[in-house]
């Protein structure tokens, strides 16, 4: 399969919940070649999920466009699917009518489903699960049916919102490794949002720091690192480090500070930080 | 004997056979005491006795028919009725703020104290019988339906919208089998109640039916009759909850966890 991603341009993006309420983030800009893995990393209640959850065309801006290959993002499409933070997935359904859910929202026939259902079910190793009962899975195992759930639409922009944050340390680092290669393979465009600085490093291409209140997006790193990526290894420590030293630094970013590249005074004392991953 | 479905099926048995076992002492005590005997029909022998007969004339069968008719248009039209209502009530706040309080109200009037508005306003006892029955299941049927409305998960929604499902799927892929569990559960309590209202409504005017069967047998002094209707419905409505509780089993999905 080539490359099935798209260009991401998000121009001046500004949100508020509410006409009178705070600005949740503010002339947010953003652009990712097709293909490419961005991880947003922030602190808690920066607009993380705001913004992935409009980007998904769930949320409307109030300000700002997104646009997917020059197409205006004006509402949810199969074209661009998000996976939660926790599975959600349809307990009065079995595992294979889950994944297969979005399918049968379109127009396919019963045989392409089923064929659809089963790769996408193996892509994610569950193919013995197919005639499970969701509620009889482990956690990992129904993560992994929400994301073949999301896959087997075959997207071309997959938005992941912390979908590994409630998993066990080994099932997490698995279903990284996992998210990366099949969507390296497949060509599709991940944004990837965490808490959690390895997972950026292990997972994206480039990681965007988003800090301050309104949020912005105050930094940003490349992650060029070959793959398989280890944690271990001492390239991907490095960054880590790098990635980690930036992120301290935007802690230290004032309130309304505008988002021009987090030169903004020192290193935080806070290290609280240093915690988070 | 250590099998626990062996031990239910006991226990059901025993119990059905010592609400029997009261009948048959009563029916003796009133036949042993010469102030009540001519009462002694009301026993379970001359009951039980009487059965076969009555089965045979096609009495039971066409009673139980004609009241399982009304039974079934009026519990059809307060699902008609009941389920949309509900949803709308489970789904739309404003229309909850709304409706919240008529409803109520409606609720707490006796189904049965409707009788003489519906005579007055329908042109047959059969329609005012039906009538009697939906009011009188309307409600477990629309407030279950709306709890049950109110226990699905906001994201399902945003689950199904974020992987292109439109409106009409949202009811049809989500909502209903949501609450399939807890509209069943709103039909099984009104057909106990309709079950109830039913009998005396067909004290009224109709001239067929387990009511009027009941009536009819009581103006007779037909009282072994009158025990064997008594007998039917109780074993109609057995039945029918059973059934019911049989499909909620099949159809809910909440009996996993
Ligand atoms: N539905 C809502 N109505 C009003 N305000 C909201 C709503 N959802 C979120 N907010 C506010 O918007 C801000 C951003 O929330 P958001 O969920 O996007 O943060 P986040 O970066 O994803 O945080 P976390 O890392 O904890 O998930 C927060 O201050 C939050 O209180
Ligand atoms: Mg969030």
């Amino acid at each position: 399969m080539g490359i099935r991603g798209v260009q991401i341009k998000i121009e001046g993006l500004t949100h508020r919940y509410s006409s009178r309420g705070p600005v949740t983030f503010n002339r947010v800009d953003l652009e990712a070649k097709p293909g490419e893995a961005l991880a947003i990393i922030g602190r808690s209640g920066c607009g993380k999920s705001t913004l992935l959850h409009i980007i998904a065309g769930l949320l409307r801006p109030t300000e700002g466009t997104i646009r997917l290959d020059r197409v205006l993002v004006e509402g949810p499409s199969p074209r661009w699917v998000m996976m939660f933070q926790a599975p959600h997935l349809f307990p009065w359904m079995k595992v294979a009518q889950n994944v297969g859910v979005g399918l049968g929202f379109g127009r396919w026939s019963k045989n392409e489903i089923r064929e659809r259902v089963a790769e996408a079910l193996r892509l994610v190793e569950l193919q013995g699960f197919a005639e499970s009962n969701v509620q009889d899975l482990s956690g990992g195992q129904q993560q992994r049916v929400a994301l073949a759930r999301s896959l087997v639409m075959e997207p071309e922009l997959l938005l992941l919102d912390e979908p590994f944050s409630a998993l066990d340390a080994f099932t997490r680092s698995s279903l990284q490794h996992d998210v990366r290669s099949i969507t390296k393979r497949l060509g599709i465009n991940l944004v990837i949002v965490t808490h959690d600085i390895d997972e950026a490093v292990l997972m994206a291409d480039r990681a965007l720091i988003m800090a301050g209140s309104p949020g912005s997006i105050v930094h940003e790193l490349d992650v060029d690192l070959p793959d398989p990526r280890e944690r271990e290894d001492p390239a991907v420590q490095a960054l880590r480090a790098h990635l980690m030293a930036a992120f301290q630094e935007a802690a230290s970013v004032k309130p309304h500070a505008s988002g021009d590249g987090g030169q903004h005074e020192s290193v935080s004392e806070d290290k609280s930080f240093a915690n988070m991953n | 004997m250590g099998n626990p479905v062996v031990q239910r099926r006991m226990l059901k048995v025993s119990g059905l056979a010592i609400l029997l076992a009261l009948w048959w002492i009563g029916g003796y005590l009133i036949a042993r005491n010469p102030a009540t005997k001519s009462f002694a029909s009301f026993g379970l022998v001359p009951t039980i006795k009487v059965i076969p007969a009555l089965w045979e004339a096609g009495k039971i069968q066409s009673a139980v028919l004609a009241s399982g008719r009304r039974l079934g248009t009026g519990l059809l039209i307060a699902i008609v009725i009941g389920v949309p209502i509900g949803i709308l009530v489970g789904r739309s706040k404003r229309f909850r703020n709304f409706s919240n309080s008529p409803f109520q109200f409606l609720r707490m009037i006796s189904p049965l104290s409707w009788t003489p508005l519906a005579v007055l306003v329908f042109t047959s006892w059969d329609q005012s019988i039906v009538f009697l029955i939906a009011i009188a299941s309307v409600w477990p049927v629309m407030f279950s339906t709306a709890a049950g409305l109110a226990k699905v998960d906001p994201a399902w929604f945003k689950v199904a919208r974020n992987l292109g499902a439109k409106p009409r799927h949202l009811l049809t892929r989500i909502i209903l089998p949501a609450i399939t569990f807890d509209v069943l559960t709103g039909i099984r309590l009104a057909l106990g109640v309709a079950w109830i209202v039913l009998v005396p409504a067909e004290f009224l005017g109709v001239t067929s039916g387990l009511g009027y069967a009941i009536e009819n047998a009581r103006e007779g002094m037909e009282y072994a009759h009158l025990m064997a209707y008594v007998l039917v419905i109780g074993a109609v409505g057995y039945v029918l909850d059973g059934v019911c509780v049989m499909l909620i089993r099949r159809f809910s999905w909440r009996h996993g966890n």
